[in-house]
């Protein structure tokens, strides 16, 4: 218990107990009985489970769907402290757009030796099919997600930044229609900003973006590798909402310059296609040529201006770790402001100071891989043991270009509801900001993910992380 | 509608109604065999030959018993036609088209898979059968119920239902297929206790055997079965009912869509074939060769949707 002492509680750090955010809800949860709150707690799961909102993990035949656990305790973010962050998360959005318009064209941030040219030229991330290109109103990060965490009153960092395909929209749609079906009392006392615009908004955004060359309403399609896709059912969930269809590869296929989807009466053309596919697997002619999951031509359809492709092939690079170690430097070269949100500190283990330092210090630090994703590949010193520790640093060593350590950030925790009643766990926050020619739209929230072990800073679904649902208040 | 889609809700409907019917094959079969029959192998036997599944069934198993029939046809999934394996099929095919279907149809499909994988954990005893029987015939009705009850009448709706027809028909043709040789008018066995128990059997397996006496007074004929099961449209499992649904709803798809296709005149013709006809001159033509064509016709017309609405490219 000493230990958690140290992080910052989100609901009961403050001077008389609870946080002001967390006033009403305290108030509303002091009156409530455990019995009543474990049942609701079975019957979310029971309601996720029959709703189908499951993920698949890689490698695990036997047990193929598996829910993400939610706990029924919000995540409560006051207005104020979301203003700060929706305008420090657009601030970094709008640098990461033109950092990539800027490298796929004239590169004068290269030029300009703010980032070095390796990082960008020698990066698998980088496409060199999309230099000279200007995607549709010039947007190439259609939908982000950024990670941001917590470690004290007026500190948010931003972890990292997810400009390829972010995942976990539908569970922050879905952890809300789940509070608003167990808990309805309590939004009549507690106003929250709504979230259920999301699918409207994205629709709306994707439309936005459509190429010149389309007449009339703008045909949106969401393609999906297939119901095997660890994130199926976000995928079916999203072009359900938006009432657009859900595609695969092989549904798809060029009909006289434009891509067109088969359908009971023949092929009609699509303006923008949001893929939840990898630029990989995307077009087996310009890409992994054994891609059973793409489209035959996409790329060169894409080129012609015929097509949206949300998000662009080629913003991976945005989220690569070593490059997120320059993002301070990247936003204040394209907006001329300092950055608002702040970076967790990193070494790259690429310059020979930095490793040595991590080399020397490996069990007080995380160490990520650059193209790195899912928590996957990642080390968390002060949990690894002497055994993990040194085979890891025999790792870096082969490699160090592939790797950036960080401090062991002090996570702030949320209280989950167990068995004994509340108990302290780390979150972390992925807000969703939609990009279009019009503007940048956060949805107010986001998805809190949560380490479920007590003391454990891994969040991620795949290893064990849980969901809750996000308030951001109302004045 | 994507071709994919399209394919997919017809396969959803499909497996869901071969659930159902397999169930009412093996309820037939249970009850004869337990109380008429004086040789049950050969009425397991001929249940495994009704669901076409007689090659994998003798490639796994030696004996015809109750346990080893049921095993197969409820919860091996070695046996693409086993309850539980087209229960799965149905549910990814849902999943495939979950943009096309109501939250209550996807909840029911969902719930039904659920509640069946759970049910065939542990083999099958046969004091449970008949409770585990009706789980399946009740959960399919849900499906469908929710599926009536919620779905707008638009193409996903005609595909479902074609589906539906399609397998449905199939079902009852293969069911009087084995057996037709036990509605020939043949003077020896007309009226014997053999013959009884036959027709009870066909009758049990499409759940007709009270609606028949409702219709006939108890007059238990060949021609009379025969007729009821071909011929009267009223009775939604017979091979009228079935022609003549797939027909409405591809010719609502072809309204809807204003084109016809191959496919339409192709069930325009399986349906004539119970049009204009009476049960005499199908038992003239030869009532095995009658089923045979029917069987056949059928098959030819699901190909013939999956390639008209684009099902697989």
């Amino acid at each position: 218990m000493d230990e958690e002492k140290q992080h910052f509680d989100e609901m009961h750090s403050g001077q008389t107990g609870v946080r002001l955010p967390y006033s009403d809800y305290q108030a509303w949860f002091g009156n409530e009985d455990a019995a009543r709150l474990s049942k609701k707690s079975k019957e979310a799961e029971a309601f996720f489970r029959q709703t189908g909102i499951t993920f698949n993990v890689y490698g695990q035949a036997a047990a193929q769907e598996r829910l993400i656990p939610f706990d029924l305790v919000p995540r409560i973010l006051s207005n104020r402290e979301w203003t700060k962050l929706s305008k420090g998360i657009e601030q970094r959005v709008r640098a990461i757009n033109a950092f990539l318009h800027d490298i796929y064209n004239r590169q004068e941030i290269l030029r300009a030796g703010r980032v070095p040219v390796e990082l960008v030229a020698q990066n698998d991330a980088f496409l060199p099919q999309m230099m000279g290109m200007s995607p549709p109103g010039n947007v190439y990060t259609h939908i982000v997600g950024t990670d941001v965490v917590r470690t004290g009153e007026n500190d948010f960092f931003v972890l990292e930044d997810n400009a390829r395909t972010p995942s976990g929209v539908s569970y922050m749609l879905e952890n809300r229609e789940t509070m608003l079906q167990m808990f309805p009392e309590l939004f009549q006392k507690i106003k929250v900003k709504p979230v259920s615009n999301y699918p409207k908004n994205l629709r709306r955004s994707l439309a936005a973006c459509a190429p010149s060359s389309c007449r009339g309403k703008p045909t949106v399609a969401v393609l999906t590798p297939g119901i095997f896709n660890s994130a199926y059912f976000e995928h079916s969930f999203l072009a359900d909402q938006m009432g657009v269809e859900l595609v695969e590869g092989h549904d798809l296929r060029v009909v006289d310059g434009h891509i067109a989807m088969r359908t009971t009466r023949g092929y009609k053309v699509i303006d923008v296609l949001y893929r939840r596919v990898d630029d990989d697997f995307l077009d087996p002619l310009n890409f992994n040529p054994d891609s059973m999951l793409g489209v035959p031509g996409i790329m060169d359809v894409y080129r012609a201006g015929n097509i949206t492709i949300a998000n662009a092939p080629g913003t991976g690079i945005a989220d690569d770790k070593a490059i997120y170690s320059y993002m301070p430097d990247i936003i204040e070269f394209y907006t001329g402001e300092e950055a608002i949100l702040k970076n967790v500190p990193t070494y790259r283990c690429s310059e020979p100071d930095s490793l040595q330092y991590v080399l020397d210090n490996l069990a007080e630090l995380v160490v990520k891989e650059v193209h790195g994703s899912g928590g996957y590949g990642m080390l968390v010193g002060p949990a690894a043991s002497k055994k993990e520790l040194s085979a890891f640093a025999a790792k870096l060593k082969r490699k160090p270009r592939n790797y950036i350590a960080q401090p062991t950030l002090s996570l702030s925790t949320v209280p989950i509801f167990t068995k004994k009643g509340l108990a302290p766990r780390h979150v972390d926050l992925r807000p969703f900001a939609l990009m279009s020619p019009g503007g940048i739209d956060i949805t107010p929230g986001g998805l809190t993910r949560v380490a479920l072990k007590a003391g454990s800073l891994v969040v991620n679904s795949s290893q064990g992380g849980g969901t809750k649902d996000t308030w951001v208040l109302e004045d | 509608m994507l071709g994919k889609t399209a394919g997919g809700l017809y396969w959803m409907f499909r497996n869901l109604e071969r659930s159902e019917n397999t169930a009412r094959l093996l309820e037939a079969g249970f009850r004869i065999a337990l109380t008429r029959s004086s040789d049950p192998a050969s009425e397991w036997k001929s249940v495994v030959t009704t669901a076409s599944v007689s090659n994998a069934f003798a490639a796994k198993h030696d004996s015809y018993t109750a346990e080893t029939v049921v095993d197969f046809l409820l919860r091996d999934k070695s046996n693409p036609s086993s309850v539980l394996s087209v229960i799965e099929s149905a549910r990814t095919n849902a999943r495939m088209v979950r943009t096309d279907l109501t939250t209550e149809v996807w909840t029911a499909v969902n719930d039904n898979w659920m509640a069946l994988s759970d049910a065939f954990k542990r083999p099958i005893r046969l004091t449970e059968l008949p409770k585990v029987l009706g789980l399946v015939r009740q959960q399919s009705a849900l499906v469908r119920g929710a599926l009536h009850g919620t779905m707008l009448r638009n193409d996903a709706y005609d595909f479902a239902q074609i589906g539906t027809a399609i397998e449905r028909a199939d079902n009852t043709a293969r069911i009087l297929d084995v057996k037709y040789y036990t509605l020939l008018p043949s003077a020896s066995f007309v009226g014997s206790p053999l013959d009884n128990v036959q027709w009870e059997t066909i009758l049990r397996s499409v759940s007709a055997h009270r609606a028949f006496r409702w219709l006939n007074d108890d007059d238990m004929t060949s021609a009379n079965i025969a007729e009821f099961l071909i011929l009267d449209a009223r009775f939604p499992r017979s091979l009228a009912f079935c022609a003549k649904s797939a027909l409405e709803n591809l010719d609502y798809l072809a309204k809807d869509y204003g084109a016809r296709s191959p496919c339409h005149d192709m069930a325009q013709a399986l349906r004539q074939k119970q049009r204009d006809r009476d049960i005499a001159s199908i038992f003239d033509y030869g009532l095995h060769e009658y089923i045979s064509d029917f069987i056949k016709e059928n098959n030819a017309l699901g190909l013939q949707i999956e390639l008209d609405y684009r099902f697989n490219g």
